[in-house]
């Protein structure tokens, strides 16, 4: 029963984790249509920006704003330069340029700054906290933590003046437009925000695990997260974020000893395929009405 | 020039409705066949076993994709799975006594209908959801692989091809192998020109550009995007398994892995998607401009005229190819094939280039 609580504690954790990198991608879908699947890569650049920054000799809480500043340049930068010239393409052509962004950044950054494990110190003691006979990982509770908090902080960015024009975006770009609200602009800022985002996760992450290229393949879990939560809506990465760490958790907890390892990928492998022929547009998604 | 139209006069249908209406058309394919059949005698065996035969066979691979996601619209992003289903099914098969020939048609039915049951799966859904779901199918795919020991031998284990003939040519020597995948791949480039011009061709044709509308002048969708998925995973199986037997001898799950995948994917939307021409080139140019570029600089550095590091010099076959994905998207999104073609134009009326129609 205390493997099982600790499996399910630990789960919701990691899946919260999961949902920070979720919420970039959400983000951009939201406003932008645009399925990001750079949002690994981002959340890797992120951590090794955090990194850059300490190596100056700056403490991790004034490092993790000036990363925040950078990625969210970075995140403005990538909008213009590629992601605008993509504006009524086909979907294929934009998942693949996000992609290409994807592996470009996953050879640039680590090929300049190098490709050993970076540490981030955060000052979260490694020492497990002990609640009767489960052991609870600090970083992952402060993770998650963070990770409400920051969901939290979106659904009230929503509610604000700017927020509003992005959900009016995401609505309808050509109303939008007719009613005097930059697209581009609104646009942009969905991929400053998610740069913002993605320091969070790389921060955390990187903390945890410390960073290097591996930080990209959080986009996996990431996109089952996105998928089961819905992928144009900001609760649903939390709700999504639970079920898919708690899944990945607890299942490959009892099933890895018999079935020879990895069957977390297995488990958010079938989240994603029975997501996606039960409820194509997830938890808390909006149905796509196709015009024809 | 000799490159041009004039005194070519179509006039029957069967004339304007062949493959190559110019001759000059019909020569260069003659011409480059040739070349490709003879190359074993020319090229060096270095060259040939680590170049131009993976070329070939990828430009198979990079075919039996974009008849999916050129002709018929449906994206997939776990084609490496269903090559690797071909590979190993017909190692299994060899092994078991079946023999080579009919392993690999064998082969590439067992992956066809394990990828037409994927499809099926994800046919409720197009775009995104699709990648997403063909994504899972990778991941699905390989954990079975590495995880059930009587397919793999077991993790990390690699499993070697047994010694095959096909039609009575053993192929074992490099020359073998080579016209062993050249035949496959030119068969296959035979067949995608001619299914174009099938019904079966138009009706694929018709779903991408818009199933609704397919639907109603009486093409079934689901049964359509079906056998799309089945015919595009019995050619991917039977390369998966002339990739197996022809290059790699001997198989490993990494081989099949989705970043292959991804490359496969790049290869068709970098050649141009549903163009012949595009798939060969695609699969020549995202195979070896990496590695040529990234030798140029490697010998750049060693002798000194560029300061970088090793590290970066093993970084910098993945930013040439990610780099690559980005520039062709944004600058070409049509691809090689477009390329080809506006040369082709040049040349056709070459000096006059007002006459250009």
């Amino acid at each position: 029963m205390a493997y099982f609580l600790e499996l399910l504690i630990s789960g919701a954790l990691t899946g919260l984790m999961y949902s920070l990198v979720a919420l970039g991608f959400v983000l951009i879908y939201k406003s932008a249509g645009v399925p990001n699947l750079a949002q690994g890569a981002l959340v890797m650049t992120a951590g090794y920006a955090v990194w850059l920054v300490m190596a100056w000799g700056l403490n991790v809480w004034i490092a993790i704003p000036i990363a925040a500043a950078i990625m969210f340049g970075f995140g403005l930068v990538v909008e213009r330069l590629l992601l605008r010239r993509m504006v009524g393409q086909p979907v294929i052509m934009v998942v693949m340029l996000t992609l290409g962004l994807e592996i470009l950044l996953r050879g640039l950054v680590p090929g300049v700054l190098g490709s050993t494990p970076k540490p981030i110190d955060l000052g979260i003691d490694f020492a497990p906290i002990i609640i009767g006979d489960v052991f609870i990982n600090r970083t992952s509770l402060y993770g998650g933590i963070v990770a409400l908090l920051l969901v939290g902080a979106s659904l009230l960015f929503f509610r604000t003046r700017l927020g509003t024009k992005l959900r009016a975006v995401s609505d309808d770009h050509v109303s939008s437009w007719a009613v005097g609200i930059s697209v581009e602009r609104a646009i942009g800022i969905s991929w400053g925000l998610a740069g913002i985002a993605a320091v969070v996760a790389g921060a955390l992450w990187g903390s945890s695990q410390g960073v290097d290229w591996t930080l990209s393949t959080l986009l996996f879990p990431a996109v089952a997260v996105v998928i089961l939560g819905g992928v144009d809506s900001v609760p649903g990465v939390v709700v999504g974020g639970i079920l898919v760490g708690v899944l990945g958790t607890v299942i490959p907890g009892y099933l890895d000893s018999v079935a020879g390892g990895s069957t977390r990928d297995v488990v958010t492998s079938l989240i994603i395929l029975l997501t996606i022929m039960v409820r194509p547009f997830g938890i808390f998604g909006r149905e796509d009405i196709e015009r024809i | 020039m000799f490159y041009r139209l004039s005194g070519t006069y179509h006039t029957s249908y069967e004339a304007d409705r062949k493959l190559w209406k110019i001759p000059t058309d019909r020569w260069l394919v003659v011409a480059v066949l040739l070349l490709a059949l003879l190359a074993p005698l020319y090229v060096s065996p270095l060259y040939l076993g680590s170049y131009v035969l993976p070329w070939v066979i990828w430009s198979a691979a990079a075919l039996s994709l974009t008849l999916l996601m050129g002709l018929a619209g449906q994206l997939h992003f776990g084609f490496a799975a269903v090559m690797a289903i071909g590979a190993y099914a017909s190692i299994h098969l060899v092994r078991f006594g079946v023999p080579f020939e009919l392993a690999l048609l064998l082969s590439g039915l067992i992956a066809a209908v394990i990828g037409a049951v994927f499809g099926g799966a994800a046919l409720r859904v197009k775009g995104l959801y699709l990648v997403m779901a063909t994504l899972a199918m990778q991941y699905l795919v390989d954990w079975v692989v590495v995880n059930v020991p009587a397919i793999s031998g077991g993790a990390h284990a690699t499993l070697r091809t047994p010694a095959v003939s096909f039609l009575f040519m053993p192929v074992e020597s490099l020359a073998a192998r080579y016209w062993l995948a050249l035949g496959w791949a030119v068969l296959l480039t035979v067949f995608f020109m001619n299914v174009k011009r099938t019904s079966f061709g138009r009706a694929l044709v018709a779903i991408r550009d818009k199933d609704f509308a397919a639907a109603v002048i009486g093409v079934d969708p689901f049964k359509t995007k079906l056998m799309a998925f089945f015919t595009s995973s019995f050619m991917g199986g039977v390369t998966g398994a002339i990739l197996a037997f022809c290059f790699y001898r001997a198989v490993t799950p990494e081989q099949f892995g989705f970043n292959v995948s991804i490359q496969l994917v790049a290869m068709v939307l970098v050649g141009g998607l549903g163009s012949v021409i595009g798939s060969w080139l695609g699969a020549g140019f995202v195979l070896l401009a990496p590695i040529f570029l990234t030798n140029l600089v490697s010998g750049l550095a060693a002798a000194g005229w560029v300061p970088v590091s090793q590290n970066f010099l093993s970084h910098l076959p993945l930013m040439i190819y990610g780099a690559m994905i980005i520039g062709f998207l944004l600058l070409e999104p049509l691809g090689l094939a477009k390329i080809y073609d506006n040369i082709r134009k040049y040349f056709l009326v070459w000096p006059f280039r007002h006459a250009r129609s």
